[in-house]
């Protein structure tokens, strides 16, 4: 816990200065004060041998459900901040879709201040559009932008009515926020359980079709056109969609998306033997959606990979398909998962996959961090590119363990993070 | 070598052929057991059964509880209003406590699909699907399969038309796996409000006309309408969907001889089949009704662990 780190002889890959070659990196005094060759570190300074390693700015997820307060039994703000950390983020942007909901200053400053208090990954919180997420009363975003909110989002319901929709666009404009939207028709998909195809036809559950979703990102890119609001779309899922957006950008509005590991990694069939790990919302689509958000990625369509994080508790998923909740968590295998089945298979180089999982979501939500610049936060990810292994939930810092890659082989891993200049996670001691 | 049905009957679409028809064979040993003065045969004497009932059924569960007792098996009923299902207990704990009773074989009618899956796969006891969700509905299908060997010998090569609301039908599921198995041509009809997604990849004919599938079919099979399903918008009123849907008299009189019209129950008269075609000459309705007795009969004994020829083993009394 020196105040100094040199971590030497890593590939530094910092896409905000287009930089990628072997070099040193020096942190001081919780900023970064030099990347350079054979840098020669004042006398005390913590040496990081990073050769063979690829040395990052860490990791920044825009999407996360951190369930405090009011379900600490799925996740605290301190197990998620340490969940990420193990990840290699140096940042979350946490979900307001708590209980209470995160709707006025206090909650704010609540989760705000849990997260100093653990002193692992920044947690940004998200404030509510509406009042209680109930869409008809727009939450103050002054005070929750004073108090700490980065963006607002209603995530986990959509905000329904378009005039909502429009004004909380508007008034965002006012203080640069984003409001980042869950698309989904609820009547459309009211009910539904999982992607409506021919596995929910077989399985007799009811179908989520793509249209839900599509019909609400067009809506929402119509009205980012009207209110020249910026609007972000959480986790899209179809191929509809990233047409949507590609056109959306063609034209030059201010519409950015994101997309989960999961969605660009399964497909439905994951749902087959009624299997509730495979169960979240938008549900995982088809063979031919999934191909689409991975060319989103590569283009550009899509802007950045986020988690969407979503703890359960065991007893909630270990029950029948309907009746189980939606949602996986994802900050511990974000990377390898990224990284094996985006860089590996030779979509994303790897300055790309850094590229989408640090330099531009911070820039997208307007974060500090996602740069090396000389100055700039020391928030750092040594990144480990080979190693193989295998997921073990058990093993997770998260306090929950549902997820649907159990026992599946990844290739790449983070070794250690930095903070603030402080190491928050070295997968030495753990 | 004789197939064996494994632990578990859930579902007809991880059924072989083969396994298919040792059910069918080994009930048609079991329906005389039914004609007798004594209807009872001691083949699963001292066996426990819970017959678990989540949803309301009358003819399904009365027919699974005359093929236990008929097989000389101890029953027990239990339905929700009197369970602890009611007070809130988890699926996944009412399978532990039957488990810690020592049953042999759950019975299980639940409200979601994949439930009896999910028992199956953390209890020891023998399941057996009495209808999960919309998902399968396998001893109806059976029941149904048998009903048309009875009527036509073989069913490679027959065209049967299921009709109605197969978006929300467990018995069209089970119907379309187990006669495609056989060799049979199936084809689904109705309004495409009420068709699930993709069906044609199932590898039936889809009609939308049911004037079509009466033409096409060598028997209908009419799913029952449920009154909910014109409430929750899928169709526009009970009356128009007989109009445009319904099985009428007019609609057969133009059908072949052979055409036979089976239900599932319970019907409703007026909508989905008219009462004169429901209580007709081409209806085989009851001979379905006594047909799932034998059926279950013979998945209770197979899965028991009987071998093919019941009277060799447990004898008659």
């Amino acid at each position: 816990m020196t105040s100094s780190i040199l971590i030497r002889g890593g590939r530094v890959i910092d896409p905000s200065r287009n930089s990628d070659g072997i070099a040193d990196v020096y942190v001081q005094d919780g900023k970064i004060v030099s990347v350079g060759r054979n840098i020669v570190g004042e006398d005390g300074a913590q040496i990081i041998d990073a050769s063979g390693k690829v040395v990052a700015p860490g990791l920044i997820d825009l999407h996360v459900h951190l369930r405090e307060p009011g379900q600490e039994d799925r996740e605290t703000v301190a197990s998620g901040a340490m969940a990420a950390a193990a990840g290699g983020f140096t940042a979350v942007c946490a979900m307001p879709n708590t209980d209470p909901v995160l709707d006025n200053q206090g909650a704010i400053g609540f989760v705000i201040s849990q997260a100093q208090k653990a002193g692992k990954a920044r947690v940004y919180p998200i404030g509510t559009v509406s009042l209680g997420q109930n869409g008809e009363t727009l939450s103050e975003f002054g005070e929750l932008v004073g108090a700490g909110a980065v963006a607002v989002s209603d995530d986990g319901k959509p905000v329904m009515t378009s005039h909502m929709m429009r004004t909380a666009l508007e008034y965002a404009r006012t203080f640069g926020i984003p409001v980042a939207d869950h698309c989904e028709d609820m009547s459309l998909a009211e009910g539904g359980c999982m992607h409506e195809g021919i596995v929910s036809t077989r399985l007799g559950l009811k179908g989520i079709p793509s249209a839900a979703e599509e019909i609400m990102v067009a809506r929402d890119i119509i009205l980012a056109e009207l209110t020249g609001g910026h609007v972000h779309l959480c986790h899209m899922s179809t191929r509809g969609s990233v047409d949507l957006i590609r056109r959306a950008k063609e034209k030059g509005l201010n519409v950015t998306a994101e997309a989960t590991p999961h969605h660009f990694t399964l497909t439905h069939d994951a749902c087959e033997g009624y299997n509730t790990n495979a169960k979240m919302n938008p549900p995982l689509r088809e063979a031919a959606d999934r191909e689409a958000l991975r060319q989103g990625l590569k283009d550009g369509t899509i802007d950045v990979i986020a988690t969407d994080h979503a703890p359960h508790h065991y007893d909630a998923k270990e029950r029948e398909f309907d009746e189980a909740p939606n949602g996986i968590i994802g900050l511990e295998t974000a990377f390898g998962l990224t990284h094996s089945e985006l860089v590996l298979s030779g979509l994303l180089t790897l300055p790309e996959l850094v590229y989408r999982m640090s330099t531009l979501p911070a820039r997208i939500f307007r974060l500090p961090g996602g740069t090396l610049a000389v100055g700039a936060p020391a928030d750092v990810v040594i990144l480990d590119p080979a190693v193989q292994w295998v997921v073990e939930p058990g093993g997770f810092f998260s306090k929950s363990r549902n997820t649907p890659f159990a026992g599946r082989t990844l290739t790449g891993r983070a070794d250690l993070t930095i903070v603030r200049g402080r190491v928050v996670y070295d997968r030495r001691d753990a | 070598m004789t197939p064996r049905l494994g632990k578990d009957l859930t579902a007809l679409e991880t059924l072989s052929a083969e396994q298919i028809l040792l059910i069918l064979d080994t009930a048609e040993a079991f329906k005389e057991v039914s004609e007798r003065p004594i209807k009872k045969v001691p083949a699963l004497r001292g066996k426990t059964i819970v017959n678990l009932f989540f949803e309301a059924s009358t003819r399904t569960r009365i027919s699974f509880e005359f093929a236990e007792k008929r097989l000389s098996a101890d029953t027990v009923n239990v339905a929700t209003g009197g369970s602890s299902v009611s007070k809130g207990e988890t699926l996944v704990d009412t399978a532990r406590n039957l488990e810690a009773m020592r049953i042999d074989m759950v019975v299980i009618r639940h409200p979601a699909s994949g439930s009896a899956d999910f028992l199956g796969k953390r209890i020891r006891s023998n399941v057996i699907n009495a209808g999960d969700g919309k998902h399968e509905h396998p001893t109806q299908g059976l029941l149904d399969i048998l009903t048309l060997r009875d009527r036509f010998g073989s069913l490679s090569g027959l065209k049967v038309a299921i009709c109605g609301d197969v978006l929300h039908s467990r018995v069209a599921r089970s119907n379309i796996w187990g006669l495609k198995k056989l060799g049979a041509d199936v084809a689904v009809c109705g309004p495409p409000s009420l068709m699930p997604r993709n069906v044609s990849e199932l590898g039936v004919e889809v009609f939308t006309r049911i004037e079509d599938a009466i033409r096409w079919a060598d028997a209908l099979n009419v799913l029952r309408l449920q009154l909910e399903r014109m409430t929750s918008g899928f169709i526009p009123s009970l009356r128009e969907y007989n109009r445009v849907f319904g099985v009428t008299r007019e609609r057969l009189e133009r059908a072949s001889d052979k055409l036979i019209v089976m239900h599932p129950g319970p019907m409703n008269r007026g909508v989905e089949i008219d009462s004169d075609v429901a209580d007709g000459p081409r209806s085989v309705i009851l001979p379905q009704v006594t047909n799932g007795v034998a059926i279950r009969m013979a998945v209770l004994y197979l899965l028991a662990g009987g071998g093919p020829d019941w009277q060799q083993q447990g004898g008659s009394e």
